[in-house]
């Protein structure tokens, strides 16, 4: 199962399976950083899987006022979701709800190119209840919303990648749960360091990985008891007796290459730790890889 | 490589439609067949070898050395490249056009970027009357593009504006960005009497206010617009003076009250 040990950490055999997904990006600026991110924070709150979310979304950068369409301070955030359709919708109901509420904010497309246009301002203009007004410039079209603190301004569409990747995953294995946390945090936070792609859950990292399928007819998922420690004498675990705990990075990517940088910056920084401090351990989640087109082999993507 | 250079041999003897002129006409075609192109616009055929020496270059980019109030339709329905003029040009200059640049080193006539659709239009002089206005019979203005203007506007600059924007970085005359439909008229000096006269929507930007604004427009109070922000943006390609206005903190006057009422006037703080 193992296929080498880098720097005293045990690296699997194996690779993660990831999925095409449909995926946009929005700029989200305000009067401050801090309410920048507070939007962008609200808008991609409760989107960790699109299983029971609607949509996989998180920040991918913040934004100098020199990068950003009006100058402010702003947020590059990421939203994945399995159809057009989906994403449309939860575009729609997200930025209506988390960013034209949050105060000052302004909502701009993050991707200069895609294949399709995802409705943006052009949806959500109507609050303004027949005052909003658009402006275009150039080959860019902004609506204009009254709001109760000015305006809220939205670009009237966003473009769409059909090249998005959702899924890619490390599984880090440690002796302790402060050690396996310790690890996925310095994971989480080298990928930060890589554009394009975002990790949907708390923090970045997910303590409940799950398995395809349950015992109970209303489930399709349930808790992934292979990697459970509490059950390593009672299932078919993949756990050793030195493993105490395990936790999941996620990854979403606008391309491929992306979300192989992200894992391939994780499992640096999971090694760099080393297992004293850190994980002892690093695997991947699969299907077989017969679910999924793209499949990154943890060997390949050591530092 | 050198531009196709046109240069005047001598003040025409009437008016000239410089039409067929433009960049995408060109294309193609030997000096003596350029040389053979009819301009006169009365009896007296005048062709652009009797008006113009002409010197072969680059047919992407055109030159006029030399300009005249009578060279009317300059750059008419360009759709690329660059025709430059040093000096004044008639009527109608950049009519239509759709793409490419238009540099014009004087005076512009009545009409110029009348139905204009794309591209860029400047004018390093003043520029006449209904600036990007209709021609009769027509409901639409200019529809696209952009123009500055250096010097002053006459009256009626933006005559039903419904898209792009218009830069006058000297004064305009009466009723700018009358019956405008959107779009945007931005004028760096003092506008003559009722500018935004019955518009609909859109915005013009009044540097230094007008001689008499109409009582037609709801003052809105002074604001920090993110919109104006992203309209100084785009306004600084072209025009630094005016993309400075836009960032000042702006009066907001919401009109023409008399007509749609969605349009806005923006008096930038002194």
């Amino acid at each position: 199962m193992h296929a080498l040990t880098v720097n005293g950490v045990a690296i699997d055999d194996t690779f993660a399976e990831a999925f095409d997904m449909r995926a946009t990006a929005l700029v989200i600026t305000a009067p401050s950083a801090r309410w920048a991110m507070q939007a962008a924070v609200t808008m991609t709150g409760f989107a960790t899987s699109v299983i029971g979310c609607g949509c996989e979304a998180g920040v991918d950068r913040v934004m100098s006022p020199r990068e950003t369409p009006d100058g402010r301070p702003g947020v590059r955030v990421l939203t994945f979701a399995v159809s057009t359709s989906e994403l449309q919708r939860q575009l729609q109901s997200r930025v209506g709800q988390c960013v034209l509420t949050s105060p000052g904010s302004a909502c701009y497309a993050g991707l200069d190119t895609g294949e399709e246009k995802l409705k943006l301002g052009a949806a959500i203009r109507f609050f303004g209840d027949g005052w909003q007004i658009a402006k275009k410039l150039g080959s860019r079209r902004f609506w204009r919303v009254p709001v109760m603190d000015g305006e809220f301004v939205c670009e009237s569409t966003a473009f769409m990648t059909k090249g998005a990747v959702g899924g890619g995953n490390l599984l880090i294995m440690g002796a302790t749960p402060a050690n396996t946390l310790a690890a996925a945090e310095a994971a989480v936070k080298a990928m930060h360091g890589v554009a394009d792609a975002i990790m949907p859950f708390p923090g970045g990292i997910a303590r409940s990985g799950s398995k395809i399928g349950s015992k109970y007819k209303s489930a399709s998922a349930s808790t992934n008891d292979a990697y459970c420690p509490t059950l390593k004498g009672a299932v078919d675990s993949a756990l050793g007796p030195e493993i105490a705990s395990v936790l999941e990075i996620v990854i979403d990517g606008l391309t491929s290459t992306a979300v192989a940088d992200a894992m391939r910056a994780g499992l640096a920084a999971i090694v760099d730790l080393g297992p004293e401090r850190g994980a002892l351990r690093v695997g991947a989640g699969n299907y077989g890889g017969k679910l999924g087109r793209h499949h990154y082999h943890l060997k390949e993507l050591l530092p | 490589m050198r531009p196709l250079t046109f240069t005047t041999r001598a003040a025409p003897t009437q008016r000239l439609d410089l039409s067929p002129l433009a960049t995408q006409n060109l294309a193609g075609k030997t000096m003596a067949e350029i040389a053979g192109i009819e301009l006169g616009t009365t009896r007296e055929r005048v062709r652009a070898g009797d008006v113009f020496s002409i010197r072969e270059g680059d047919f992407d980019s055109i030159l006029f050395e030399g300009g005249s109030a009578r060279f009317d339709r300059i750059g008419m329905g360009m759709t690329a490249g660059a025709l430059h003029v040093e000096g004044e040009v008639g009527v109608q200059a950049g009519r239509a056009m759709s793409g490419g640049r238009l540099t014009i080193r004087g005076d512009a006539g009545p009409f110029a970027a009348s139905g204009m659709k794309g591209g860029t239009l400047e004018i390093e002089g003043d520029a006449g009357e209904r600036l990007g206005g209709p021609l009769s019979g027509e409901t639409v203005g200019m529809s696209g593009g952009l123009v500055r203007v250096r010097g002053d506007a006459g009256p009626r600059a933006g005559d039903r504006l419904r898209r792009g924007a218009i830069l006058i970085e000297g004064r305009a005359g009466a009723y700018a960005g009358s019956r405008m439909i959107a779009g945007t008229l931005a004028i760096a000096g003092e506008a003559g009497d009722l500018p935004g006269y019955l518009m609909d929507r859109g915005t013009i930007l009044l540097g230094r206010g007008a001689t008499l604004l109409s009582p037609t427009f709801g003052d809105c109070g002074e604001h920090d617009l993110v919109a104006a922000r992203l309209l100084a943006d785009y306004v600084a390609q072209a025009s630094a003076k005016l993309a400075r206005l836009f960032r000042r903190p702006l009066r907001r006057l919401a009109g023409d009250l008399a007509a749609l009422g969605k349009g806005e006037i923006l008096l930038p703080r002194p």
